[in-house]
């Protein structure tokens, strides 16, 4: 197990590496970027970026800088528009915002899908597995920017029940619409992928084998099918963590939550590089985490994989 | 009493293209202790008929008629009663032995369950009694072993672990649905060789389901030749082997090689096992029928029995070549 | 041991048979595809919005990007959809026609789905195949590096890109592509695996032909009933994603717009009484939607009917 991990990270952290330094490169080649000073940058900013990198020094030296800053004490360096700002103040500000949305939207996507999946697999053919079938073709058309509004319209402006955006410490009222809006067409895939995978697992020959011993269906179910039937599942669900944490972008924007969504928009219009490379890497490296735990919880499952 | 008794038994599968009749009005009964071997090409409903008495037919297929197990009919009863019938008094093994056991599973956990959920063993009791069994079928090493998984052992090991998994609760009555096909020869000895002890042992009824006839010769005490999804002849194993009546099982026979005559040719069976959504009106076999009468076409052979043997066929049986 | 002559005969049938269903295989996803209803309609549907973005401009006299400042600041009441004033989705908040512009927006939407789609397939297929013929080293080197893109979050990336080198539609249709052809080349490669042991690939081998006519020549057009699938399947998540970064601002660029840019317009004037700037655009793009993912998933039931 020890190996295993150790391979994974082994292949992790060089990813993490290459995502720093092409963030480095992209930006130090940008047109109108700070390192080619085409654009006048307030005087006080100039100054934090030089003490920082030292313009002077040659292009090698400043990647050396910025990686090991970021490596050794996840220091991102000063902000480009905010002369008073590090790029770390602006992660500890909105992080925890879309990392409270963020989980609930993750859970309620893997619950609810699941659930739903699992329940119009077992009762296939029946009203329910057709109003599962036809909720998750549904919300397949309803990316979080188009869910959004719409619970806007409806929860804002014609019901008037929910807050139409900010965050408020993250009380209940605001963070129903941005998990909704988040969670929904994932919720609508996962419920897709468990349904046939459930299904396909139920037409196997150990199934068969379970049914053969007398086991009540409840415990085919739970102790013979599960197991197999979510490893497609979670497969899925690296994917659908980035789909998440790139839709929190939006959510941020329509919301206005606060969250680090919000600074990346802002930074992308006013040309922020450093807090644009700042979320980039946290979100990478919040990927690349994520991946392995999947990964880890792949080889639990299925005994075949071998640490 | 016979065990069990399967009375006009059908078995349909709705499918796209229409109705496929898998099984057409299958009777017989087996009784305690007694070995029947059910012997037909793929295709020929023998597969269907252990499935059907199991619960354990596809979703789009239904059974009609009647299987009485112990003067119950398995057909009409509860998923609860039948769970309580399944594994404890009647047990399958199954084709298969690589896709058979979950492969997610430890076999620990996969044999004590049966023990802990019909005989309400706790776990440690549970792996103990599933050990024995393990020993019972040769599994060396069982102990150590059988907190493995399935995929840590071979075909014929496998096969051995659903033998014993089956046997845990001493089931009456064994189904076993071509359990050596999928597995080389020398394994397939084996295995016949530990069925065989099981059934001395336990005192256990077994259904052999197989194409293989070089199998049943010597394990079963009843053959029952099946084609069409009906049954062709019915008899004592040897006299089944020494004196077919039906032209199939003849033709069956001649093709099973033979190493005492190193002359003769190997001969086939002319033609394709039938489609079963459009069987012929008469013998399902015409078709092929090496001997085949103007009245075989139009017209079924009922199962008619004589002493101990049944047969459907038209031809008088002194000309069954 | 000489096979039996009757075994012989049942193999040329099979193969007889086998080449005969090879014959008909485009025929015979035809029939299964029309019996599909959902599908079916939902060709029809595509076929409509199609028409709808190529010829929708012919049908009104206004210009999608001409201002009417006769209307600024009162469009709420004076730029409802109305067929007296030839607006018939009404007006944006600059007097322009939403109608002559949801016409261009669809007509981007499809075109970024259609290229975006296009730009991955080819890629990736082109990748997938070279890493599964040569197999060994190579492949694994090139899966590996696939493995490792797929665990960077592209849009942050492309977003990136977007700014640094400047909003454009071209930067789009590539960044889009670029980062969609992972799964399409790890599906060729699976393909290619299979497809590299037939006889007519390994009689090219032996007969010395380049392994780069092998692949162009007899791997990838084995692999079009899949990838034409695939592509299906991709165009609405290609579109998906485009109006994602045009909600966003950061896409296609004013005057030109697209359905996510009218949605994000729509849904920033929402509390403004001003509901069709959100309505028309979003109908638009959930039927595409739609209709671009039963048409997919019809067209993969019809070429490969065994995978449900």
């Amino acid at each position: 197990m020890f190996i295993f991990v150790a391979r994974r990270l082994a292949v992790a952290i060089p990813t993490l590496l290459i995502l720093v330094v092409l963030s480095f490169v992209l930006m130090y080649a940008a047109p109108g970027g700070p390192f080619n000073s085409e654009r006048p940058l307030p005087p006080e900013v100039l100054r934090n970026i030089e003490a920082k990198y030292g313009l002077d020094q040659p292009f090698w030296k400043q990647i050396v800088n910025y990686v090991v800053g970021v490596v050794t004490q996840f220091d991102f360096g000063p902000s480009f528009q905010y002369k008073d700002r590090t790029v770390n103040d602006v992660i500890a500000q909105g992080f925890p915002v879309t990392l409270t949305y963020g989980f609930w939207s993750f859970v309620v996507a893997v619950t609810v899908g699941v659930s739903l999946g699992v329940a119009a697999a077992i009762k296939q053919n029946t009203w329910l597995d057709y109003l599962a079938v036809g909720i998750s073709i549904g919300a397949q058309v309803l990316p979080n920017f188009v869910m959004a509004p719409i619970l806007l319209l409806v929860f804002t402006l014609w019901l008037g029940w929910l807050p139409g955006g900010g965050w408020n410490g993250g009380q209940w009222e605001y963070l129903i619409m941005p998990v909704l809006a988040l969670s929904t067409s994932y919720m609508a895939s996962i419920a897709r992928i468990t349904r046939s995978s459930m299904l396909e697992v139920l037409n196997t020959n150990f199934i068969r084998t379970a049914q053969a011993k007398g086991l009540p269906m409840r415990r085919v179910i739970w102790h013979h099918a599960m197991k197999p039937a979510m490893l497609p599942v979670l497969s899925y669900l690296g994917p659908a963590f980035v789909g998440m944490i790139t839709g929190s972008v939006v959510i941020d924007v329509i919301f206005s939550t606060g969250g680090i969504g919000q600074f990346f928009v802002n930074s992308a219009f006013n040309r922020d590089y450093s807090v644009i490379m700042g979320i980039t890497i946290l979100v990478g490296t919040l990927t690349i985490l994520f991946n392995l735990a999947v990964d880890i919880l792949y080889a639990w499952i299925d005994p075949k994989i071998r640490y | 009493m016979p065990l069990l008794e399967i009375d006009n038994l059908r078995v349909t599968f709705s499918t796209a293209d229409g109705d496929v009749n898998a099984v057409n009005g299958v009777s017989f009964d087996i009784n305690q202790g007694e070995t029947l071997a059910i012997v037909g090409e793929s295709g020929s409903g023998k597969s269907q008929t252990a499935f059907a008495m199991m619960g354990l037919l596809a979703k789009n297929g239904r059974a009609a008629g009647a299987a009485r197990f112990d003067g119950k009919d398995l057909l009409t009863m509860s998923n609860r009663d039948l769970n309580q019938i399944r594994a404890r008094e009647m047990a399958m093994i199954f084709q298969d032995p690589m896709t058979s056991l979950n492969p997610y599973m430890r076999i620990s956990d996969q044999m004590a369950e049966v023990l802990m959920l019909h005989k309400g063993m706790g776990k440690a009791a549970a792996i103990n009694e599933a050990t024995k069994m393990l020993d019972a079928v040769r599994i060396p090493d069982a102990r150590a072993r059988i907190t493995m998984f399935p995929h840590e052992f071979s075909g014929g090991m496998r096969q051995r672990i659903m033998i014993a998994m089956a046997l845990l609760c001493q089931p009456r009555l064994l189904i076993a649905d071509e359990p050596t096909t999928a597995l080389d020869v020398t394994v397939q000895a084996q295995i016949m060789q530990v069925l065989g002890d099981i059934r001395r042992d336990f005192g256990t009824a077994v259904i052999l389901i197989t194409h293989d006839l070089g199998v049943v010769a010597g394990f079963c005490d009843r053959t029952l030749v099946m084609y069409g999804g009906q049954i062709m002849e019915e008899g004592p194993t040897d006299d089944v082997f020494a004196s077919p009546v039906h032209p199939y099982t003849s033709g069956l026979l001649k093709a099973v090689p033979r190493l005492d005559r190193a002359d003769a040719t190997l001969a086939t069976i002319a033609g394709e096992p039938p489609d079963m959504s459009r069987l012929p009106a008469g013998c399902p076999f015409s078709p092929r029928c090496a001997q085949v009468l103007d009245n075989c076409r139009a017209e079924r052979p009922v199962l008619a029995t004589r002493g101990n043997r049944r047969r459907a066929c038209h031809l008088p049986i002194k000309e069954v070549a | 041991m000489l096979p039996n002559p009757s075994t012989v005969e049942s193999v040329a049938a099979a193969m007889d048979m086998a080449e005969l269903r090879g014959r008909s295989l485009w025929a015979d996803a035809r029939t299964r595809f029309s019996r599909n209803k959902a599908a079916v309609v939902s060709l029809v549907l595509l076929i409509l919005i199609g028409a709808f973005a190529v010829f929708g401009s012919y049908l009104t006299t206004h210009e999608r990007d001409f201002i009417d400042f006769s209307l600024t600041g009162r469009y709420a009441y004076l730029g409802v959809p109305s067929f007296e004033t030839g607006h018939y989705f009404g007006t944006d908040a600059d007097g322009r026609d939403l109608y002559a512009r949801t016409v261009q927006g669809t007509g981007i939407s499809l075109m970024v789905g259609a290229v975006g789609a296009l730009v991955a397939v080819t890629v990736g297929t082109l990748y997938g195949a070279t890493a599964g013929y040569f197999g060994g080293r190579i492949d694994g080197a090139m899966m590996r590096i696939v493995d490792i893109l797929m665990s960077i979050p592209f849009m942050f990336v492309l977003i990136l890109m977007l700014v640094i080198f400047g909003r454009s539609i071209f930067m789009l249709f590539l960044g889009i592509g670029l980062i969609s052809w992972l799964d399409m080349a790890r599906i060729a490669r699976g393909q290619t695996m299979t497809i590299k042991n037939k006889e007519f690939v390994e009689a090219a081998h032996a007969i010395g032909v380049h392994p780069a006519k092998i692949i162009l020549r007899h791997i990838v057009p084995n692999l079009l009933g899949i990838v034409i699938v695939y592509a299906t399947l991709l165009i609405p998540n290609m579109i998906i994603f485009e109006s994602f970064i045009s909600y966003l601002g950061l896409g296609v660029q004013e005057p030109d717009t697209s359905l996510g840019a009218l949605i994000g317009e729509g849904a920033r004037n929402m509390g403004n009484g001003v509901l069709w700037q959100l309505f028309f655009p979003l109908f638009f793009f959930v039927m595409t939607i739609f209709a671009l993912f039963f048409v997919g998933d019809g067209l993969r039931d019809a070429l490969d009917p065994k995978d449900r």
